[in-house]
């Protein structure tokens, strides 16, 4: 693996709910994202890849675990943080709502520029990340309001104000799932050429196998706070191990596909995260016969936090005692 | 990359862009308000009573107003001489009314300047911080607005020394703040919730940062339309304060002469133009706030403005 | 037999810069026991199109053509008539579930409640069963009936209203966007819910989504709408495997089929955004953003024909058959 630029040691983040349960949306994740690499983080809503997401960013402080920055742990002093987050840039699902209606491009475009205090010539700046991003010449967008842009156009300001600080990492959490179909694989076009021409690491944040298999080199699979299954995205999509992957699979809607494998049981729920492998009440190996034979593990036996390592693994006892710590 | 690349030639890019936006912008919304007649008539009105209030000394000797150089009939009714009549001390009630425009429109102002500097901030920090001091301000906020207003206001203005008309717009300022606090604050976490606010927290923006770039911008048309409705009531109060005996007695105001004509007995002695013009520009010049602030309000939202 | 007929039917929006044209001729029909899929983006005409069948667009916008339902034309009826139409012949479910239940009301209230009005005579315990007789058949246990919105998961929600738009025993069932926002483990089972239902009860379905993937799933046909146009119809399978018009082609392609190494490191989309309504190009309204335009094809004005079996493009290079 290529060196990390930024990675999850055992990463941990509670949550105080209702009635002082405690929910635990990240319980233990190895996660790392090499310099020029596109990861994408897979997983239905509520299994935490929101949180680690934020985790990531310095935005959510872990109740467990490290975050790495370059190798370094991430401090949580205000300078320190305020560091982390010019090289590490979030780019968020919807558009309209990441830009403040009353601001017009430049002002977007430049507010990372002037949170941290940058000298030189903030106009070139913006510029050029304008136009890296695809709104060219960018002279004509700047005192245009997000109002009067497209959709596409928007989440291109989105992406131009993560640009400008010239980040080295950038976490987009569902980039493209509120834009208009025709213009979705224009925007993930211009992330994957972001990462040709600035040498970006990029992870994204996705329900969508589909993104996945458009732009990501590894992808990583999460349920109820866990990486259950995580590899290169060829293998892992072509020949899933996990059978909660293999179930996410299934349900990809497409003219051919195999039988949907429709999950029952409660839906996933971080406050009462189940003993042994958390996906057992749900899973259909379990049910259908296939995992007779390591059934009592399931149940019982917990999983060790899926390793990060090269290669292919899932967290299941039927691919045998997967690797870990 | 850009930090290398800053010519001589364009130091003054960013103020340059910064100018020609806020001029475009300026630009534009006079023409949307030119079109927007209510607001165009309120800013008619509001122009009118400030000419009067500036031109009142040239207009009006000060001698006019003087009860002992009064020069007319007690009580006349209007007349070629004295267009709205006289008061019961024989004055114009036309001087009355331009030197009373002076200190109710400067009182209302900058009463209600300090109330919404005062109320924003208050009401801004208490919804942006969440914790220990955010709570704090809320009950601060929650204190005054139980607070009843006249007798705080009656201690404070004998503790600043009554008599003045500097110690009225002060008493009014920092006990009218709390109604639009409480305001701002419910705006401030409706927008504290909004995406573009985790966007600029991402980006490592700092809470200054934050509660001056994004959350005072998108609360600002609420804090216009509220000025309007605390310009009222910094006018009426100062009405009730002068009644009292807190006002400069020296300054005729609107409500001084209001007070002055109810004790005065002016409506049983029928006489309507001492009651009627001072309350008709109380109406007058509130309403024409209102109406400027709904214009502004249109304006200043793009997206109601679009529709 | 055909339970909706749309015929030629356009919608044109008065607004401050005059008429917007949003839906501009378009012709559908929907049998019984059979589903159609409405594709197209923000601003094609899509939603327009289907607010038409039970006239529910703002006053500012007029309606030529004809939308016949069983038999009968929507357009020209009595208000009292439309009204004893509404959800009794056809229902609707709308997109934002999580929005369009009442907060405050109990789940079996807000299902019985078109039931008690349009059949006014019917007994409390007789709507109290039917009620948990149509959550049943959506696949929820009649105790959710009990159960305020907030208690319920968003796949829930969208059941509750899959099975209110059922109360009436309608003839016609308009989906507008039923699984946007939805996980797709969810979306997969209210998809099985609503094709179970019209396969099941012989109902039409008008199935509208941005996806073409979901739709060739869970649609017999397809109906692919660009700037208030439709561009191309035709069988699901086909219009998804082997579209007849560019854009058809580029909205299938925008979801990849995965394991297909064609969409490897090469998501598709096109240049440029869709047109605003009123703002069409002139000749074929898709012209701009073709991969495939020529210079003909900002000169010549396009309609929908026919492109073989079963099968209509508006393309001016879709293959030629003989009529």
């Amino acid at each position: 693996m290529t060196e990390s630029v930024l990675e999850a040691r055992n990463l941990e983040v509670t949550f105080r709910g209702r009635g002082n349960q405690t929910a635990r949306a990240v319980d233990g994740v190895d996660l790392s994202l090499g310099r020029g690499e596109i990861v994408a983080l897979v997983g239905e809503s509520g299994c935490g890849k929101t949180t680690l997401s934020r985790a990531l960013l310095g935005l959510e402080r872990p109740s467990g675990g490290e975050i790495l920055v370059d190798g370094q742990p991430l401090e949580y002093s205000a300078g320190a943080l305020k560091k982390h987050r010019r090289s590490a840039q979030l780019v968020l699902q919807d558009p309209t709502g990441a830009l403040n209606p009353r601001r017009s491009v430049y002002e977007a475009v430049a507010e990372g520029l002037r949170v941290h205090r940058f000298d030189g010539d903030e106009r070139a700046a913006v510029a050029d990340a304008l136009s890296r991003a695809g709104l060219r010449p960018p002279e004509r967008f700047f005192l245009r309001y997000p109002h009067e842009l497209s959709g596409g156009q928007r989440q291109r300001v989105v992406i131009a104000g993560a640009l400008v600080l010239q980040p080295q990492v950038i976490i987009a959490d569902e980039p493209v799932s509120s834009l208009d179909a025709s213009v979705r694989g224009e925007i993930l076009a211009l992330l994957l050429s972001l990462r040709e021409s600035l040498g970006l690491s990029l992870l994204v944040v996705t329900h969508d196998l589909g993104v996945a298999w458009n732009i990501a080199d590894r992808i990583a699979v999460m349920y109820l706070g866990r990486i259950v299954e995580q590899g290169p995205t060829e293998e892992v999509l072509s020949a899933p191990k996990h059978p909660y992957t293999r179930a996410l699979l299934s349900v990809v809607p497409e003219i051919d596909h195999v039988d949907p494998i429709v999950l029952t049981g409660e839906p996933p729920d971080p406050t009462a995260i189940p003993s042994g492998c958390r996906f057992h009440p749900r899973c259909p190996a379990l049910r259908d016969g296939e995992a007779q034979a390591v059934a009592e593990d399931c149940r019982s036996k917990d999983l060790p936090v899926l390793s990060d390592a090269d290669g292919h693994e899932a967290a299941c006892w039927l691919t045998g005692t997967p690797a870990g710590h | 990359m850009a930090s290398d690349q800053q010519t001589p030639g364009r130091p003054q890019g960013r103020r340059a862009i910064a100018r020609a936006r806020r001029r475009e912008a300026l630009g534009r919304g006079w023409r949307q308000f030119r079109t927007h007649r209510g607001g165009m008539a309120g800013l008619g009105i509001l122009v009118f009573f400030t000419l009067v209030a500036l031109l009142a000394p040239v207009l009006f000797p000060p001698e006019t107003i003087s009860v002992t150089q009064a020069t007319g009939e007690l009580l006349a009714p209007p007349s070629a001489e004295y267009w709205l009549g006289t008061d019961d001390s024989g004055r114009s009630m036309l001087a009355l009314l331009a030197w009373g425009a002076r200190v109710s429109l400067t009182v209302g102002i900058a009463a209600t300047l300090i109330s919404m500097v005062i109320g924003t901030s208050v009401g801004i920090a208490s919804g942006h911080y969440t914790g220990f001091g955010g709570a704090t301000l809320q009950r601060l906020t929650d204190w005054v607005l139980v607070i009843p207003f006249l007798p705080l206001a009656i201690v404070l203005a004998t503790v600043l020394g009554g008599g003045s008309t500097l110690t009225i717009i002060v008493v009014i300022g920092v006990t009218s703040w709390a109604g639009t606090a409480r305001l701002i604050r419910a705006q401030t976490l409706s927008v504290e919730g909004r995406p573009y606010l985790e966007r600029s927290r991402a980006l490592g923006s700092g809470n200054w940062h934050q509660m001056t770039r994004h959350v005072l911008p998108n609360v600002f048309p609420l804090v216009l339309t509220n000025t309007t409705l605390t310009v009222a009531i910094a006018i009426l109060s100062e009405t009730t304060l002068s009644f009292l005996g807190l006002g400069d007695p020296l300054r005729p105001s609107w409500g001084s002469t209001l007070d002055q004509a109810f004790s005065n007995g002016a409506v049983s002695a029928g006489a309507w133009w001492y009651i009627g013009p001072p309350g008709l520009c109380v109406v007058l010049v509130v309403l024409s706030f209102t109406m400027i602030g709904r214009a502004l309000e249109q304006i200043v939202n793009p997206r109601l403005g679009r529709q | 037999m055909a339970v909706l007929e749309l015929d030629d039917v356009s919608v044109t929006y008065r607004s401050a810069a005059g008429p917007v044209p949003a839906v501009r001729g378009v012709s559908l029909t929907v049998d019984t026991g059979s589903s159609l899929g409405l594709a197209g983006e923000s601003g094609s005409g899509k939603t327009t199109v289907t607010s038409t069948v039970l006239r529910l667009l703002p006053k500012s916008a007029t309606v030529t053509g004809q939308v016949l339902l069983d038999g009968e034309d929507v357009l020209t009826m009595r208000w009292g008539r439309l009204r004893a139409v509404r959800w009794a012949t056809a229902s609707v479910v709308f997109q934002g579930a999580m929005h369009a239940l009442n907060p405050v009301q109990r789940v079996g209230h807000q299902i019985a409640e078109p039931i008690r009005l349009h059949e006014k005579s019917v007994s409390e315990p007789t709507a109290r069963a039917r009620v948990g007789d149509l959550l049943e058949q959506v696949g929820l246990p009649s105790r959710v009936a009990q159960s305020y919105p907030h208690q319920l998961s968003g796949g829930q929600k969208q059941r509750v209203m899959i099975a209110m738009a059922l109360a009436c025993g309608p003839r016609l069932i308009v989906a507008d966007e039923p699984t946007t926002a939805l996980d797709v483990m969810v979306q997969q089972q209210v998809l099985e819910v609503l094709a179970e239902r019209v396969r099941d009860l012989g109902l039409a379905m008008v199935f509208i989504s941005h996806d073409l993937s979901v739709l060739a799933s869970a649609c017999d046909d397809l109906a692919v709408m660009y700037a208030g146009q439709v561009v191309e119809q035709g069988p699901s399978d086909q219009v998804f495997e082997n579209a007849h018009h560019p854009y058809s082609r580029a909205l299938g392609d925008a979801f990849p089929r995965i394991g297909d190494m064609r969409f490897r490191y090469s998501p598709s989309g096109l240049p440029g955004d869709p047109p605003f309504p009123g703002e069409a190009p002139s000749g074929c309204p898709f012209h701009p953003r073709c991969p495939q335009a020529r210079e003909v094809c900002s000169t010549t004005e396009v309609q929908l024909r026919p492109s073989g079996e079963r099968r209509w493009s508006s393309c001016l290079f879709a293959p030629e058959v003989g009529t």
